[in-house]
């Protein structure tokens, strides 16, 4: 590990910023578009986003994306056993 | 009719399963026995294949168990027991999964409690996604079928054969290690299913309650109704049975010999031989292609069509009758132009508003108007073809009945009256690849026996009129014209969500007509002005003060007469595609943008073609051309759909279209061979350009043979000759259709075409005047035909401009021999490109659909399937209807901006 050069793909201009939700977030997520979990787009646990952030099975994750058309695009997906 | 509506049932949703024998036998209204249908005297026979009891087709029968004649008894099913059951071949793959992965002894799936646990936690959250649970099932079934000892009850377990398409073998090892094979019969395999518990049937994929995986080996068989394979009489007089009561009648005939054997206590083989033979025929009934069997023939040699063949494919029942469907109201014919009827308008041919119909409630209003069609009779136009009364039966209009029916109809009746001007049709061409494809017309009934459309809709519609064929569909209810009216009328699609700009507009004659009325220079006199005006529709109270007047004749620019059409307080500013001098441009922009509200002298001092500027509904300055209301790119017509409504933009291209027919017809505008003529000191100069580029091709060869030309950076030596040489040659036609473009002048017609944008481009000019150019294949010179040359008219490896297809000749001047096949191989190049380009795009087209058609917009503004499974949070990202946006954008800031500046300075 002290070998391998460190590499944070967060850092890539193409990888647009990921986010794990508070539980209270997910909450108001859910109730917002009126939705079970099941229904949220899904990540699997071996997304390299997904290990970078170490999220668990179950968690929501924020994508802040870069929009043509709207500026700022929020994505949520959530985290799904590989 | 009574009962059919007291049957109406809303469907909420469907579920499939796999019957059960008890089932079968419960929806059974008869027990089948008997191999035969009719009996000598050509009634049915009981028991037999058209028991009266499954429903009658006689008209002179009555069913035996609902008592309802042939026209309303549904049919009901009847039932089959088999002496020996049998697999069902559209489950056999199944069977065999289910065999694989459960226990011999206990009839457990083969996996641990953990495993089990653990699959079925997983199976719960994946509840909505068909293919991660395919996934799930396929990956239980890997595992458990490797398991070779129980892990429920320590069973030894054996691997299992699949012979297709029914049979099963056990790969059996016996204690001395000896291994055989062991047949499994169907008996058998049923058993072993039975035993399997219903808390393991969801790792299977199954559901217990609806399908038990015993119940796809069959004990009892459903007969289908006589309706469902209904005999035809012929006109011999000779009855010929449907295919599927064949094959019934082959089983039942299979099934009595095997029952009538096991009874009599006969030798197993050919019990087993009678069971396999049962197998065939009931396996045959479901699926006559069943791979690894041969299909059953009818007595001629054509194979039946049994069950699955009437399902499947492109002729089978999905196909044809389900997702398409023939429809009534509808008239497919040619169609040819008619500039004159408005964009939302069709002439439809006067006998084929005779033929088709639109219902009209009577009312107090209408009746005198449909009591007048009536009497007219299905014979004479304006009239009706039938007539509904109050209590829903359909009378036929005949001579004979039209005074007597004139005389009944009252309010509650409904007159379906022939189609007239002004009813809401759907028009549509094919291939239907976009919503434009079918729009609402109006209609306007005229003689002759095509359908008439507007230029301007050709484009959407992607029509053109050398023997095209249109379909027209008219809307039955007062809801379906509404709202064909409110969604689908042509001006609503003036805008295309494609691209956010028109889509309909202008083409050819229309856009040259409109230069040739508003460039400098071109003036009309009163009776000119009169008449344009007259024939586009434009009504003016008043005409406008004369822009000069020469020896005491008044004559007013075409500017000023196209400033009519336009909305009063309509202001915009635009360069358009004449514009080639940018300095001028530029100076008329800085003044309009300076002063905002510039006087109008001012702007006609600086007033150029190739900047269009409109203050306050009045054109002063530039020229129309396709920037104006072409398609695609129209941003006058644009403009005026986003701030005056549809309405009023269909009423100005109607009204634009028909002023520039007008003009172009009266100035006259034609085009010819001799409108490429150029002056022989421009062929000199064209010459001269191709001699220098091909002495420039000889020198670069030059170099390249001695070794001196440098490569370019990543590539090889070759490449870089022949890039340096494709640019030297496309230099030289480019040069060569500017000396062309300049000595043919402004005034020449086909320039003209050219600049506005009407039809065709510089280039095409080029190559009709001066020279065609360098012909390719995949973007190279061509290399390919004899060895080391195209044509043998050639030095073998000669690298020359003239030699790969360089052509120095135009269509005008003519081609030698070796251009012309050079020319081809171009041409046909193209030719097979477009022809693969269809079949592929259209391919990509069908899957894309496929894939997205069930999503849609909730109310909340995101994208999801219809389990609710969102796709995007909001639509598009920014939730925005394409077809109201800019070419694109959410909004135009740069318009907005204008808008109110021009407005704070009027003010003050």
């Amino acid at each position: 590990m002290t070998a391998k050069k460190s590499f944070t793909i967060f850092d890539h201009v193409l990888v647009p910023e990921h986010r794990v939700l508070s539980e209270e977030e997910k909450g108001e997520l859910l109730k917002k578009y009126n939705i079970k979990p099941s229904q949220l787009p899904q990540i699997k646990t071996s997304d390299p986003a997904v290990q970078a952030l170490d999220a668990k099975p179950g968690d929501i994750i924020e994508i802040k994306r870069k929009s043509p058309t709207a500026g700022v695009y929020y994505y949520y997906r959530i985290v799904v056993e590989d | 009719m009574i009962i059919m509506h007291s049957m109406k049932k809303v469907i909420g949703s469907i579920e499939f399963g796999v019957l059960s024998p008890q089932e079968i036998r419960k929806m059974s209204a008869a027990e089948i026995t008997v191999p035969d249908t009719y009996s000598e005297d050509g009634y049915p026979i009981d028991g037999g294949l058209m028991d009266r009891r499954l429903g009658v087709i006689d008209p002179n029968l009555r069913c035996e168990t609902c008592g309802a004649n042939y026209k309303e008894c549904p049919g009901h099913f009847g039932h089959i027991e088999l002496a020996r059951p049998v697999i069902h071949v559209g489950f056999a793959k199944t069977i065999y999964r289910i065999l694989e992965s459960t226990c011999r002894e206990c009839g457990r799936i083969k996996l641990t409690d953990e495993e089990i646990e653990d699959y079925l936690g997983k199976l719960n959250i994946n509840e909505a996604r068909k293919s991660e649970i395919d996934a799930l099932i396929s990956e239980i079934h890997k595992k458990a079928k490797e398991r070779m000892v129980c892990p429920h009850c320590g069973a030894p377990q054996f691997s299992i054969k699949f012979e297709r398409p029914t049979i099963y073998w056990e790969l059996r090892t016996d204690e001395e290690g000896n291994e055989y094979r062991h047949r499994m019969m169907p008996s058998e395999i049923r058993d072993r299913l039975e035993k399997i518990p219903d808390r393991d049937l969801p790792l299977l994929g199954l559901n217990p309650e609806k399908s038990r995986p015993e119940w796809m080996v069959l004990t009892v068989l459903p007969v289908p109704p006589v309706s469902v394979r209904p005999s035809i009489t012929l006109e011999s007089g000779i009855r010929a049975e449907d295919d599927l009561t064949h094959k019934l009648v082959d089983i039942i005939r299979i099934n009595a010999r095997l029952k009538q054997n096991i009874e009599a206590g006969a030798p197993q083989l050919i019990i087993e031989d009678l069971w396999d033979l049962l197998q065939y025929h009931v396996t045959t009934y479901f699926d006559n292609e069943t791979s690894g069997i041969p299909p059953a023939k009818h007595k001629s040699g054509r194979p039946l069509k049994t069950l699955a063949q009437r399902l499947k494919g492109k002729e089978g029942r999905f196909r044809k009758n389900l997702s398409g469907k023939r429809v009534n109201f509808s008239a497919r014919t040619v169609i040819s132009p008619d500039p004159m009827i408005s964009i939302n308008e069709v002439g439809v041919p006067l006998i084929v508003a005779m033929e088709l119909t639109v219902p009209e409630k009577v009312t107090e209003f209408n009746v005198e108007k449909l009591r007048k069609m009536i009497l007219n009779g299905p014979e004479k136009y304006p009239g009706a073809n039938y007539v509904i009364d109050p209590q829903g039966r359909r009378i036929r209009l005949m001579e004979s009945n039209i005074e007597t029916i004139a005389d009944m109809i009252d309010i509650g009746w409904t007159v379906e009256r022939h189609l007239m001007d002004g009813d809401v049709v759907l028009f549509n061409r094919q291939p239907s690849l976009h919503r434009m494809s079918i729009m609402a017309h109006r209609v306007r009934v005229m003689p002759y026996k095509t359908f008439r459309l507007n230029l301007a809709v050709c484009p959407p519609y992607n029509a053109d009129f050398d023997g095209d064929e249109m379909n027209l569909h008219v809307p039955q209810t007062e809801e379906a014209q509404a709202e064909a009216r409110i969604l689908m009328e042509v001006q609503n699609h003036i805008l295309s969500p494609r691209y956010g700009g028109p889509i309909i507009g202008g083409i050819q004659d229309h856009i040259s007509g409109g230069y040739l009325l508003t460039r400098e220079g071109a003036y009309f006199t009163k009776y000119e002005v009169e008449h344009m005006l007259m024939f586009a529709g434009v009504e003016v109270k008043e005409l406008p003060k004369p822009d000069k007047v020469e020896n005491g004749v008044e004559y007013w620019s075409g500017k000023t007469v196209f400033s009519l059409l336009l909305p009063e307080n309509l202001t915009i500013w635009y360069r358009n595609k004449l514009c080639d001098d940018p300095s001028q441009c530029e100076s008329i922009e800085k003044l309009i943008e300076e002063k905002l509200i510039p006087s109008e002298e001012e702007v006609r001092k600086v007033a150029t073609d190739g900047f269009v500027y409109i203050l306050k509904g009045k054109l002063l300055s530039g020229a129309i051309d396709k920037k104006a209301y072409g398609r695609e790119d129209g941003k006058l017509l644009d403009i005026i759909v986003r701030e005056y409504g549809v309405e009023r933009a269909r009423q100005f291209l109607d009204q634009v279209t028909k002023l520039a027919i007008w003009v172009i017809t009266h100035k006259g505008f034609t085009t010819g061979i001799d409108d490429e003529d150029l002056p022989g000191e421009a062929k000199a100069r064209i010459k001269e350009i191709i001699m220098e580029a091909e002495d420039k091709v000889q020198r670069l060869i030059e170099a390249y043979k001695n070794g001196e030309l440098e490569p370019l950076p990543g590539k090889t030596l070759e490449e870089t000759l022949e890039s340096r040489i494709m640019a030297v040659l496309s230099e030289a036609r480019d040069n060569a259709g500017k000396v062309a473009e300049r000595y043919l002048g402004t005034n020449n017609h086909t320039v003209i075409m050219a600049k506005t944008g009407a039809r065709g481009k510089i280039l095409n000019i080029t190559q009709m005047a001066a020279i065609l150019g360098q012909q390719s294949i995949r973007g190279k010179r061509l290399y390919r035909g004899y060895r080391s040359r195209v044509l043998s008219h050639f030095k073998a490896g000669d690298l020359g401009a003239r030699a790969k297809g360089f052509i120095v000749n135009s269509y005008k001047s003519g081609l030698t021999p070796q251009e012309y096949f050079f020319h081809a191989m171009g041409g046909r190049e193209g030719l097979v490109d477009t022809a693969v380009r269809t079949a592929q795009s259209g391919y990509m087209q069908r899957r894309l659909i496929n894939a997205l058609q069930d999503l849609k917009v909730d109310y909340d503004g995101s994208v999801r399937d219809p389990t609710g499974i969102v796709v995007q949070f909001r639509y598009g990202e920014d939730g925005v209807d394409p077809m109201k946006s800019w070419g694109g954008r959410t909004v135009n800031i740069d318009r907005i901006v204008t808008r109110t500046l021009i407005k704070l300075r009027e003010k003050g």
